[in-house]
């Protein structure tokens, strides 16, 4: 019940106050009458499924990479994909707009794949890793094609990993606000950007009130939706250890390894222009960027150090990452053991969405929302700096139970009845069957929800006070002062942010290869 | 009985509020916060002095821009966020001060210049810095081009000066918006469109915000883009110097239009006493000689020296300027018209 007295207190109480603040007069009627509204929603939903699907496809060969293949370099290739996640939209739009002058819906399809590649790949790699072999090569042993093998017997066991992926994918999709409002200017405007629009620029809160409904609405279908395909597909699985499961890629296997390979590349492309502006000074190559981050930029852009605003990100998403994880994992439990138990499918399934709801509802309602209800707690905290993890925590926990969840669920349950009728507590089984094998997806759960914590923007950029900015925030004030060092800083900070993620997702690789011994 | 605990504890309240307006700076701990937008900064050592001097602890809090500022004064109107604003503009100056946010304060600073820009004369808000938004040239990529610079809103509309411009959009940058509004001031209501046409069949470009505009588009500063002619501010050649220490690029000082920046008392304010300490402090000759360095912008503070590289590049003399209440009333509609000339 912790999670969501959490959810209810720092999201749902304020995304109801903001909505029902919007919807005394008759802006609701006023906006759904709209042709306009209309076209809004169908551009949303179309570019966010165009992006989902190229994500999907792009990051289909790159997860057999991670899961099926046993080669060189696999960690760095797993580190490298979750920087496009971290980094800030502005700056990605802005790299995108350099690569793709004219772009325009394509460029704003391209970039919302290119961010989250990672987030299909590494769900649906977490679940293949664990996949018994031994299926497959039966159907192979009983002739089956290698691409009859996979559809027939991989794919529809990989599918609630696809499918919750795409899910959450989609709904990043349909809400990504930079990425839109930078690549897409005023000509193709979505849900997210419209509500923005009318809630800071135009105070026109009943109108953005109903834009959110819609949106809500629309995010409460496509995860009822996602509950429902997963329902039907969750089944329990014989997990193997991953040692078990890999190998040198064989045959044809090879064009799917090189796809993969291809697709990294391509993610490279936009990061490696990235470092190579933060290298170049108005006379050639230098490190005058880096060594600025000491300091606060040219003539003093900044109220803190570069530096400083490293460690403000390193700690408020460690601390986003513990509180995320905690509320997570007990969500997660609390589910699994309420789907274990006679409660109604339902309800158990209704608590799921909710807890997913985070994911569709714009940044800036819940910004707002804080301003006009938190001053009802004690102290305040719409001036505290705590806010800052609370509101990443907020944004990092349903993809911890997105990852924890499947997981958990396709625990074989005759391994816990084992562990009961020889005598183990619930509390024991708990501990000795279901964590030990969640403990690989908590890893990379952690890991994951780090680096998002890491690369938050929308909120964190609403709610940090001038000491507790963070390098995202940072690196958007950087780029929008002039003076080329101000430029050379900005692109060094984000330099700085893909080497910690790296750095990050790095350690924990090597911490779960020490763990292995839990299989 | 109820009634009467009712009124008791109405009248309870009322004798707290008027003794804590009345006695305010005895009643709080000496802390003031003050509520801004994102490009607030300040010099640190300035707010020190200030602690040592009057024992007020300021304490500052930032989010969003302009706009997403005045809108969260007005949301939070009855629990307000701070004591003290800073930040909210002249587009945004008569949606604040007809909901009420800000209460009557006449600093005695703000007779050494602010007054100058006052929006009204209920001295609710008052000047603390302003702004020009104006066309800036890269001169070194013209002389290539053989073209002369152009110096006024009606040489961009020149073929001379075809596919050389880009603009920001005024539906989603601030920059933007000033720009439409100096054209609107220009050419009046009835015609402005009649000039973005022009603009536009002179190839103009439109780009969503100030970032890609002036760091990827325009030839002048370190993202070497295409075009030497984009819409930024007066001040911002002073943060592009060679070698010599001079400015590479130049504002048009007859494409300006002003922005004014205010600050304000809020209404309900926890320790009004203190907030007036504060605005009067932001009007003081040493926080106003940092406005140029920290914020890029002119302090509205008579007499004060400038930094040495702003001397190249003076602030307009004669920036356009519309009435508050005349962009609070057309802002949506003059953008909407725009967007019909320019998107077509």
């Amino acid at each position: 019940m912790v999670p969501l007295g959490f959810l209810a207190v720092f999201f749902l109480w304020p995304v109801a106050a903001i909505i029902q603040r919007g919807l005394g007069s008759s802006g609701l009627a006023r906006v759904l009458g709209s042709s306009d509204t209309w076209a809004v929603v169908l551009f949303t939903v179309a570019q966010a499924a165009a992006s989902t699907v190229v994500a999907v496809i792009a990051a289909m060969p790159v997860a057999f990479l991670l899961a099926r293949c046993a080669l060189p370099g696999i960690a760095v290739v797993r580190a490298a994909i979750l920087v496009p996640f971290v980094l800030p939209t502005v700056v990605v739009g802005l790299a995108f707009r350099s690569l793709m002058p004219d772009g325009g819906v394509l460029s704003i399809v391209l970039a919302n794949a290119f961010f989250n590649v990672a987030v299909v790949a590494r769900t649906v790699a977490g679940l293949w890793s664990h996949l018994d072999r031994r299926a497959e090569d039966a159907a192979r042993a009983l002739g089956a094609s290698p691409l009859r093998a996979f559809t027939s017997v991989t794919l529809p066991a990989l599918r609630p990993a696809i499918g919750s992926a795409a899910a959450i994918v989609f709904l990043f999709c349909a809400t990504s606000f930079g990425v839109v409002l930078l690549l897409g200017g005023a000509r193709y405007r979505t849900l997210e950007t419209e509500i923005y629009l009318r809630t800071v620029d135009l105070l026109d809160l009943s109108g953005a009130a109903a834009l959110s409904l819609i949106q809500i609405t629309a995010v409460v279908s496509v995860l009822v939706l996602a509950a429902l395909a997963r329902r039907r597909r969750e089944t329990a699985m014989a997990l193997r250890a991953r040692t078990e499961t890999t190998r040198r890629p064989r045959g044809g296997e090879w064009w799917v390894a090189g796809a993969a390979y291809a697709v990294v590349a391509s993610l490279m492309v936009p990061i490696v222009a990235l470092v190579v502006r933060s290298l170049s000074t108005s006379d050639g190559w230098g490190l005058e960027g880096y060594r600025a981050l000491s300091g606060t930029g040219f003539r003093g852009s900044l109220q803190i150090s570069g530096i400083d605003a490293a460690m403000n990100s390193l700690r408020a998403a460690t601390d986003a990452t513990l509180l995320a994880l905690v509320l997570g994992v007990s969500a997660s439990v609390v589910l699994v053991s309420l789907g274990r138990s006679r409660a109604h499918p339902g309800f158990v399934d209704t608590l799921d969405t909710a807890l997913m709801l985070p994911l569709g509802v714009s940044a800036v309602t819940v910004g707002f929302g804080y301003l006009i209800t938190l001053d009802a707690l004690p102290g305040d905290l719409r001036t505290s700096a705590a806010l800052v993890p609370l509101a990443q925590a907020i944004v990092v926990t349903p993809l911890v139970i997105r990852m924890i969840l499947p997981v958990l669920r396709s625990v074989d349950p005759r391994l816990r009845q084992a562990a009961g009728s020889l005598g183990a507590s619930p509390w024991r089984v708990w501990r000795e069957v279901d964590i030990p094998l969640a403990g690989r997806s908590l890893l990379a759960a952690a890991a994951f929800g780090f680096v998002v914590a890491l690369g938050e923007f929308g909120a964190t950029s609403f709610l940090a006070r001038p000491d507790s900015a963070t390098l995202p925030v940072v690196i958007g004030r950087l780029i929008s002062r002039p003076g080329e060092l101000n430029n050379q800083m900005a692109y060094a900070a984000c330099t700085m942010l893909m080497v910690v993620t790296v750095a990050v997702v790095l350690l924990v690789e090597r911490l779960r290869v020490r763990s292995v011994g839990e299989f | 009985m109820r009634r009467l605990f009712t009124l008791t504890a109405v009248a309870l309240s009322v004798a707290m509020t008027a003794s804590c307006s009345l006695f305010g700076s005895d009643a709080t701990d000496g802390k003031v916060v003050l509520v801004t937008h994102d490009s607030f900064e300040y010099d640190q050592a300035v707010f020190d002095k200030f602690k040592a001097d009057t024992g007020i602890t300021v304490e500052v809090r930032k989010s969003g821009d302009a706009g997403a500022l005045t809108n969260q004064l007005v949301l939070t109107k009855a629990s307000p966020l701070g004591d003290v604003a800073f930040g909210v503009d002249n587009t945004f100056a008569s949606r604040a001060l007809n909901e009420g946010v800000f209460a009557e304060y006449r600093s005695p600073e703000a007779d050494k210049g602010p007054q100058r820009y006052a929006v009204d004369d209920t001295g609710r808000l008052t000047a603390v810095d302003f702004g020009d938004v104006c066309v800036n040239v890269d001169p070194a990529a013209l002389a290539a081009a053989n073209v002369p610079a152009p110096t006024s809103l009606e040489d961009l509309a020149d073929p001379k000066y075809k596919d050389l411009l880009v603009v920001e959009d005024p539906a989603t940058s601030s920059p933007g918006l000033a720009f439409l509004l100096a054209t609107v001031s220009q050419y009046g209501q009835k015609d402005f469109q009649g000039y973005w046409a022009r603009l536009k069949a002179n190839g103009v470009k439109v780009v969503s915000g100030w970032e890609e505009a002036y760091t990827q588009e325009f030839s002048g500063s370190s993202g070497k883009g295409k075009r030497p002619l984009v819409v930024s501010y007066a001040s911002s050649p002073s943060a592009e110097l060679d070698d010599k220490g001079k400015p590479r690029t130049a504002a048009l000082l007859d494409t300006c239009f002003k922005q004014v920046e205010y600050a304000g008392v809020l209404t309900g304010a926890k320790n009004t006493e203190g907030a007036r300490k504060v605005l009067d402090l932001l009007l003081s000759a040493d926080f106003q000689s940092k406005v140029p360095d920290k914020m890029y912008v002119y302090p509205t503070r008579e007499g004060v020296q400038l930094p040495a590289a702003w001397a190249a590049a003076p602030p307009a003399e004669n920036a356009a300027t519309l009435p508050a209440p005349d962009i609070a009333a057309n802002r949506e509609r003059w953008i909407e018209q725009w967007r019909a000339a320019v998107r077509g």
